[in-house]
């Protein structure tokens, strides 16, 4: 019972965090990058709930404004993993022999890299548009997907389902992705909302070594990399607010996907 | 006229780590046009593989290794792969062991038979429908707008083979392969299936090969019945026949052991085990469970030989028998 009201919290928080996101232009008191000298570096007050930076923008409607930015990109490259992952994955899975053998080799590949190198490599060689974050990302989660699909679908190809699919004469094609890959989704649902924290996790560590979203435009990760230049100085708000966004957000979704596993799970259930 | 389904020399092997395992071995079989065939044997026997090979559906591991599978004239095994495809479902056609996991969990019920009237009659959705929805009425599911949106796990089993059969027969099939249509059944429903499996039959005018290892079924519903052996066919005959004359070893012995309440005869299962078909070795695969093995059955495999019209049988002890001392 505590652990449903936890996860109910989180799943509410994530809801708050988009609704936020999207109604950004409603809610962010003041206009994120406009610069107001005079409020250079203000602590939390009433006007400034979360303070100024040293330009006088207010802290709270850039870290609104951000929310957009990074569930989106962590949203485009969560979306664009899932995708190709679920494509290669059902193939290989399905196909076995060859196909399975290069798919696999190239996902091993991938996945002998650290994840979040990768990413950098990938965008520091790419260049650091918000689309080249948003490949990178997905690059480095594709092999969660595709592995993930790949052994459902071994297990769903043996399914009598399946055969009945095969005797009434349709294509391949419809098979893997009509009749099976839909059996394949709910491990993937959770996978993907896990996967989600994660990404953001990815986009804003990407950003705080500049290899992400570019100033002016207000990220998590970026602000928290500005505001860290100012804890000997005692302006603690500006790294701690963008990165307490952060670790809600990741924790957030870490939380429903746990939740999601254990109810998708029937072995599970009861249990925790 | 010609059979409908001849099947000759077909072998099925699976590759293992351990060696090829002979799940089909050389079995000859033939389809009337019309008729219902009872496939029976225990379990392993090869009956499931010898209809997925029908279907050219065996998979890697397993091969077709030889023989040929001729469908109204036509060499199955020879045809391309898009034309096998359009023969599935729409003149062969299979009723699953399993219903209720035999119909996809993901989809409701009627898309998946009205999905069978686009793919090969290429019907509009809503003609699909029409169709659908007759067809569940046809098999005897009340409310088949309802029941069509449904999903597999809100139906009964007897609903889900009641579906199964719709499928199977949406698209008037010329041939009818049923494995075991009613082992997940209880008594009543299982009649029942059988009954609707013997009228659509008669209706449509196909072919229906039941398989089972239910002798009593194949004793109600089937014209004719062929027995397999690990994976060996050891005697064909019309159903009268067989039970009143069985002639292989094997086939007295399964008919020996169905239970009888009628007379005091008790109940005999048959003895040994199958025979395990990794690298087999050459001969009878029933010697060493025969009571009346030559040494021959062990080397040279008998071939199925006509003991009698229509009656074959595939049996050097039963041949000798039939030399020594013929009847009439």
């Amino acid at each position: 019972m505590r652990r449903n009201s936890l996860s109910l919290a989180a799943l509410g928080a994530i809801l708050a965090i988009i609704l936020l996101a999207l109604a950004a232009p409603l809610v962010a008191p003041y206009d994120p990058d406009a610069p107001q000298a005079a409020d250079a570096l203000q602590t939390p007050s009433w006007r400034h709930w979360l303070g100024t930076d040293i330009y006088g923008r207010d802290q709270l409607s850039r870290i609104v404004w951000a929310a957009r930015v990074d569930l989106l990109v962590a949203l485009a490259a969560t979306a664009m993993a899932l995708t190709t992952g679920c494509v290669v994955g059902a193939l290989a899975g399905y196909r076995g022999g060859l196909v399975d053998q290069v798919v696999m080799r190239v996902v091993d590949t991938i996945m002998a890299f650290p994840a979040f190198i990768l990413a950098m490599g990938i965008t520091a060689a790419a260049g650091n548009a918000t689309a080249n974050v948003v490949v990178a990302i997905a690059i480095t989660h594709v092999p969660i997907y595709a592995r993930l699909i790949r052994s459902e679908m071994l297990r769903v190809r043996e399914m009598e389902y399946a055969e009945a699919a095969r005797t009434v004469g349709n294509r391949q094609r419809r098979i893997i992705f009509y009749h099976l890959l839909p059996n394949c989704f709910p491990p993937v649902i959770v996978q993907a909302t896990l996967a989600m924290g994660f990404a953001i996790l990815t986009v804003a560590a990407l950003s705080f070594i500049g290899l992400g979203i570019q100033p002016p435009q207000s990220e998590w990760g970026a602000m928290t990399a500005e505001g860290a230049g100012y804890i000997v100085s005692g302006e603690w708000w500006l790294f701690l607010f963008p990165g307490l966004a952060i670790m809600v957000t990741v924790l957030a979704f870490n939380l429903v996907g746990d939740t999601l596993r254990d109810l998708l799970d029937p072995r599970m259930r009861g249990v925790a | 006229m010609t059979p409908l389904l001849e099947v000759r020399g077909l072998r099925v092997e699976f590759d293992t780590d351990e060696g090829t395992v002979g799940a089909v071995d050389a079995i000859d079989l033939t389809v009337r046009r019309g008729e219902i065939l009872g496939l029976v044997g225990e379990s392993g026997s090869g009956k499931s593989v010898t209809a997925l090979a029908v279907f050219r559906l065996i998979r890697p591991p397993g091969r077709i290794a030889g023989g040929s599978i001729c469908f109204d004239g036509r060499e199955l095994l020879a045809l391309p792969e898009e034309e096998m495809r359009r023969i599935r479902g729409a003149q062969i056609a299979m009723v699953f062991q399993s219903p209720r996991t035999a119909l996809n969990p993901v989809l409701p019920v009627g898309r998946q038979i009205a999905r069978l009237y686009r793919l090969h009659q290429g019907c509009t959705a809503a003609e699909a429908r029409r169709r659908t929805l007759e067809m569940l009425g046809l098999v005897g599911i009340p409310e088949p707008e309802r029941r069509a949106g449904q999903y597999a796990h809100q139906l009964s089993g007897g609903m889900c083979q009641r579906v199964m059969i719709a499928m199977a027969l949406a698209t008037s099939p010329r041939l009818l392969l049923a494995d075991e249509p009613t082992t997940g059944l209880d008594v009543s429903i299982a009649a029942q299936i059988l009954d609707l499996l013997r009228d659509l039959g008669r209706r449509t005018g196909a072919s229906i090969v039941l398989i089972t290892h239910d002798l009593g079924v194949v004793a109600g519903l089937c014209d004719r019945v062929a027995v397999m052996h690990a994976g060996q066919l050891v005697e064909c005959a019309d159903v009268r026949t067989l039970f009143r004359e069985p002639a292989h070893p094997y086939t007295r012995a399964l008919v020996r052991s169905i239970p009888r309440v009628d007379r005091e005869v008790a109940m005999e299962p048959v003895p040994g085990v199958v025979p395990s078909l990794l690298e087999a070795p050459p001969g009878c695969r029933y010697a060493d469970r025969c009571p009346d093995v030559l040494d021959v059955c062990r080397t040279v495999r008998p071939a199925l030989s006509a003991m009698a019209p229509g009656h074959e049988v595939a049996c050097y002890a039963t041949e000798a028998a039939r030399v020594a001392a013929p009847r009439g």
